[in-house]
């Protein structure tokens, strides 16, 4: 074939662009490519793939859409740890002229990969699946407002992280740091396709994000049963509530930002070039205005379970429901007015950066007040020690470190000398794994019986807990120590061989964390395993308080035979109190969304347009945006969109139900 | 009891004693007024952040399911004082940290001229501050010293107690200047200046280096800075001059290519305009300075006729740049003077001797040749590496 053709075909891509010459590539992929094809050749063999299309892939119920996010999350966490652990050995080896065992160029990936990763496609899809599962259930609603949207937003998530991952293995990801910076991410300083993957990645998954945003807001906004007032919802509910604002008005940004520097690299413009006018400091102004934000996105849904867990858990209402409710408004709002704290040493002038500042360290206060309010939770309770309470005393304990850490480094004179340290990373840790990672796990914890009708095993999950709190000290407290001694981040050699030890600890408590995280699979397993053991038929294990406890665990399909009417805050606690009875007689037909196949051939479509910008293929990006279309509008003709589970249906299931419950006494 | 919290406080000496924690032990004022706002905000912070530890402990033990002795008052969830502390308790610590804050942020701003060399010390009026040009390359540091004509790459010494005026700038992409004895950090920017002020009080050498992250050599983008005394620095300056070589645009041209863990070198003299140039993203002649173009903009602006002020590039630092679907990459020319005739901005335009008016008749016509972007350049200018 002529090289023109050849070209045209392939784009920028050719064999050269292969890492086979990266022997830990070349290994990491066998593993992968023989982990891949077991799974796919059992699938075949057990002949789930029709079972999976029709129940999970395809589905608009919004339990299991969850429930795939967070599977989804959890496969990525096992990325970007990995990357975690790499980048741990590296620096703990590479002193004393060592050059360690990463080149710059695979290097500068591994930490790039890792942040981008961990953020996006750990974090969010954790904190969104979370919030996908409960959300409706705690509204007493049947689905979210847009079911069909709900499992498009999930594939274009799976998209974005299907190109991150394909980066690996074809080509190679960006050497910028998690957010690409120009002039370093520009064309110029930035030629190959890493930065491509990075914006394509990003564009795909952000568009899931958004109109996930969307469709929770919509749903927290308009399907509220009956009886419950804005001021009568869970804590979790309000703090998703404020996440999907912030989501939906931060989001774009980012989109925006991205869709400039796509710009600037692919048609010339000059948005945040050196030359022509461009300004790399209007890039990094506008991505930190997305950025911060995204840090409450992250943690404003762990502070809502860890409000949930432990008034649960200390069996009382939760103290300060209103001041609660507040704080949280405030810090939606306030949390668009500092993004400029990321840059104090960008030379803003005095009163800029005080400003700035002081609204940051203003942010600390709603903060404090929650954290009074769980500690007056806890305050003349009974406190039950399930795994949920231990990682929300963890999370406690842990969290008021990273506060006051960030707010130190909200005093402009102290982030001079703090900035882009290790100091900063030991911080954000601190209050990302603290705060967010914490808060996952309780929620996984805590909603799993919900889920899936039987509780996780406590055994692993306590070792899970323990690695996990002990390795995150072990591997951060270093790093605090170390941002004192002025070491800054992102280095892959050092010179002074006194600075190892503290690496080396450090490098210990990874592999602690890393114990934690086996431990927390091998919960998912042994749980499964003893499914019959740990079996909860009450669907309220816990004796919990909100509406999503008052149906079965598994919830059914429309997850309430009768919507429920709500009198109190504590709706189903309300409602214990008052001698509930669960209705036996008069179930009728439950109108439900079908589900469809458009989300997952869309994103797909999406993902493949991505690939084909990335690599300059333009008859592959031209061809999947047309398809696109195609498909969309093609979708506007599909008239089976609903249908009704018939009252037979809905009867035999709660029938099955009221014997279970007969049982159980 | 006192003994026993001495024993505890024990391996935290140690751990203090054992390393050189720079940040909080720096040697430069303006570093240790910085090391105070850090210890003065946390022990503010450790007033709130202890009890609410010691709660959660405490709470966490006493309210434990085990423990019936404790009250369960299931239904308490609310208490109006409560309230009022624990949104007040908060606020007054944010409220004096706040003004510290405000304080702090606009005494120790890098731009502020120092006030004084130490806390017990004023400025020395008669001994004016060095002044230091400082330029992030890919992947090294040059230090230019406008008032002794010479530069280095990678090493940068100081008087004691002389204030220190830095410029900084960048040639590519972002960096950021820090000596974390001396002051804090401040980004490195290509086309635009920071400021950072400072003053070093105890002679010794101290690391420096890049504090974001660059590209691939960044980790070895450090130098030495050293405090010396009087004495000293004069020896280090004559070191520079006595090292010759005359760094120019030519030279920095062939310097600011990238390059990894790059030692040290000298040079004697230092092109008096180099620093104004590479801040500018001129020093390639014939390339408009962006203060002319900001100046021509000023006053209005080219209009339509700029845009056809453009000549192709045909290297820029790393590679050609140009993009996929975009125009041919270009810059834009310098103006044509008869002084300058190939946009030489670099020559100061001399008063004419003969202070006779001009009458045209009689005066000499610069060369011309038609332009070709290869003859454009000087002739060390590499070819397009792509």
């Amino acid at each position: 074939m002529s090289p023109d053709l050849l070209k045209f075909i392939f784009g920028r891509l050719g064999f050269d662009s292969l890492p086979i010459h990266e022997p830990i590539l070349v290994g990491t992929f066998a593993v992968v490519a023989l982990g891949g094809v077991t799974l796919l050749a059992g699938l075949t063999y057990f002949r789930l793939w029709g079972y999976l299309w029709r129940e999970w892939f395809t589905t608009v119920d919004h339990k299991r859409i969850g429930i795939m996010y967070i599977i989804l999350g959890i496969v990525m966490l096992l990325r970007g740890f990995a990357d975690a652990l790499m980048m741990r050995a590296q620096q703990a080896m590479a002193f004393g002229g060592s050059e360690g065992f990463l080149p710059a160029h695979h290097y500068d990936q591994v930490f790039t990969a890792h942040g981008v990763i961990m953020i996006f496609f750990v974090a969010m899809p954790l904190v969104t699946g979370l919030m996908n599962y409960v959300v409706p259930l705690q509204i007493g609603a049947r689905d979210v407002s847009f079911p069909f949207l709900n499992n498009f937003s999930f594939w274009m998530t799976v998209g974005g992280a299907v190109l991150v991952m394909l980066s690996l293995f074809i080509g190679e990801f960006a050497r910028t740091g998690w957010l690409a910076y120009p002039p370093l991410s520009n064309i110029g300083y930035s030629p190959d396709v890493g930065v491509d993957y990075y914006i394509w990645g990003l564009q795909v998954a952000g568009v899931g994000t958004t109109l996930s945003g969307i469709n929770l807001i919509c749903t927290i906004v308009k399907l509220r049963c009956p009886g419950m007032t804005m001021m009568r919802m869970p804590v979790f509910t309000w703090t998703s509530l404020c996440t999907n604002i912030l989501i939906v008005a931060s989001f774009p940004v980012l989109t925006v930002v991205l869709a400039l520097l796509s710009l600037d690299r692919y048609v010339g413009t000059n948005f945040f070039t050196n030359d022509f006018g461009g300004s790399p400091m209007m890039y990094v102004n506008l991505i930190w205005i997305w950025g911060h934000p995204e840090v409450y996105i992250l943690v404003l849904p762990a502070f809502g379970i860890f409000s949930e867990v432990t008034s649960t858990f200390s069996g009382k209402r939760l103290f300060g429901y209103t001041s609660m409710v507040y704080a949280t408004v405030v810090i939606t709002i306030l949390s668009y007015l500092v993004w400029l704290h990321h840059f104090f040493t960008m030379g803003s002038g005095a009163s800029v950066n005080s400003f700035f500042g002081i609204t940051t360290m203003i942010i600390s206060i709603p903060t404090g007040a929650k954290m009074f309010n769980w500690l007056f939770t806890m305050y003349r309770g009974r406190i039950r020690y399930e795994l949920p309470m231990l990682w929300t005393i963890a999370f406690m304990l842990t969290f008021v470190l990273g506060g006051m850490t960030g707010v130190l480094l909200a005093v402009p004179p102290a982030d001079f000398v703090l900035h882009n340290s290790l100091f900063l990373i030991a911080h954000f840790h601190n209050v990302i794994i603290g705060g967010v990672v914490f808060g996952a796990f309780a929620g996984i914890n805590y909603w799993f019986p919900k889920a899936f009708g039987f509780r996780l095993d406590p055994f692993w999950g306590k070792l899970s807990f323990w690695f996990w709190v002990t390795g995150f000290y072990m591997a951060f407290m270093p790093l605090y120590v170390l941002g004192l001694m002025g070491v800054t981040r992102r280095l892959r050699v050092f010179d002074d061989p006194s600075l190892q030890i503290w690496f080396v600890i450090a490098a210990i408590g990874a592999g602690l964390v890393f114990l934690g995280i086996l431990s927390m699979l091998m919960q998912f397993a042994v749980s499964f395993l003893k499914r019959e053991q740990l079996k909860d038929v009450t669907g309220d294990i816990w004796n919990a308080r909100t509406l999503e406890w008052a149906t079965s665990s598994p919830p059914p399909d429309y997850n309430f035979a009768f919507t429920p009417v709500v009198h109190d805050n504590d709706a189903w606690w309300d409602m214990k109190k008052r001698g509930y009875q669960r209705p036996l007689t008069g179930f009728k037909p439950i109108h439900m969304p079908s589900s469809t196949g458009t989300g997952i051939i869309l994103a797909g479509f999406a993902t493949a347009m991505g690939f084909g910008l990335i690599w300059y293929m333009w008859w592959l990006a031209a061809l999947s945006f047309i398809a696109m279309l195609a498909v969309g509008i093609g979708h506007t003709f599909n008239y089976h969109r609903d249908f009704d589970i018939p009252a037979d249906d809905v009867i035999r299931t709660e029938d099955a139900r009221t014997k279970l419950l007969a049982g159980a006494k | 009891m006192s003994r026993l919290k001495i024993l505890a406080l024990l391996p935290l000496a140690v751990a203090l004693s054992g390393c050189n924690y720079i940040v909080l032990a720096p040697a430069g004022d303006i570093a240790a007024q910085q090391r105070d706002l850090v210890i003065i905000s946390t022990v503010l912070m450790l007033l709130i952040v202890v009890p609410v530890m010691a709660l959660t402990v405490l709470f966490a033990w006493r309210y434990r399911q085990s423990n019936s002795s404790a009250r369960y008052e299931p239904d308490w969830d609310h208490s109006t004082k409560l309230e009022l502390v624990i949104w007040s308790a908060p606020l007054l610590i944010i409220v004096c940290l706040g003004a510290l804050t405000w304080m702090g942020t606009h005494l120790l701003d890098p731009y502020r001229t120092l006030g004084r060399i130490h806390a017990d010390r004023a400025i020395d009026q008669s001994k004016a501050p060095l002044e230091v040009d400082v330029v992030a390359l890919d992947w090294k540091w040059l230090f230019i010293y406008p008032d002794y004509g010479i530069a280095t790459v990678n090493d940068l010494a100081a008087p004691v107690d002389r204030p220190i005026n830095f410029r900084i700038t960048a040639s590519s992409v972002m960096n950021s200047f820090y000596i974390p004895a001396l002051a804090g950090q401040i980004y490195a920017m290509p086309g635009m200046e920071t400021k950072l002020h400072a003053v070093v009080n105890h002679a010794g050498t101290y690391k420096g280096f890049s504090a974001n992250y660059s590209g691939a050599g960044f980790s070895g983008m450090h130098f030495n800075f050293q405090g010396l005394d009087d004495k000293g620095f004069d020896a280090w300056v004559a070191q520079a001059k006595s090292a010759g070589g005359s760094l120019g645009r030519t030279e920095y041209l062939q310097l600011e290519k990238p390059s990894e863990n790059e030692p040290v070198r000298r040079w004697g003299t230092v092109d008096s305009d180099l620093y104004r140039l590479i801040l500018n993203m001129c020093v390639e002649t014939g390339k408009m300075c962006q203060s002319e173009m900001m100046a021509i903009d000023a006053k209005g602006g080219n209009g339509h006729e700029g845009l056809n002020n453009t000549l192709p590039l045909s290297y820029d630092k790393y590679a050609r740049r140009g993009t996929a679907f975009g125009p041919e990459p270009s810059f834009i020319a310098g103006t044509c003077t008869p002084d300058a005739p190939q946009g030489q901005t670099t020559a100061a335009i001399k008063a004419p001797l003969d202070p006779a008016p001009l009458v045209g008749a009689g005066l000499k016509r610069p060369t011309f040749a038609p332009l070709k972007s290869s003859s454009f350049f000087l002739g060390q200018r590499p070819k397009s590496d792509s």
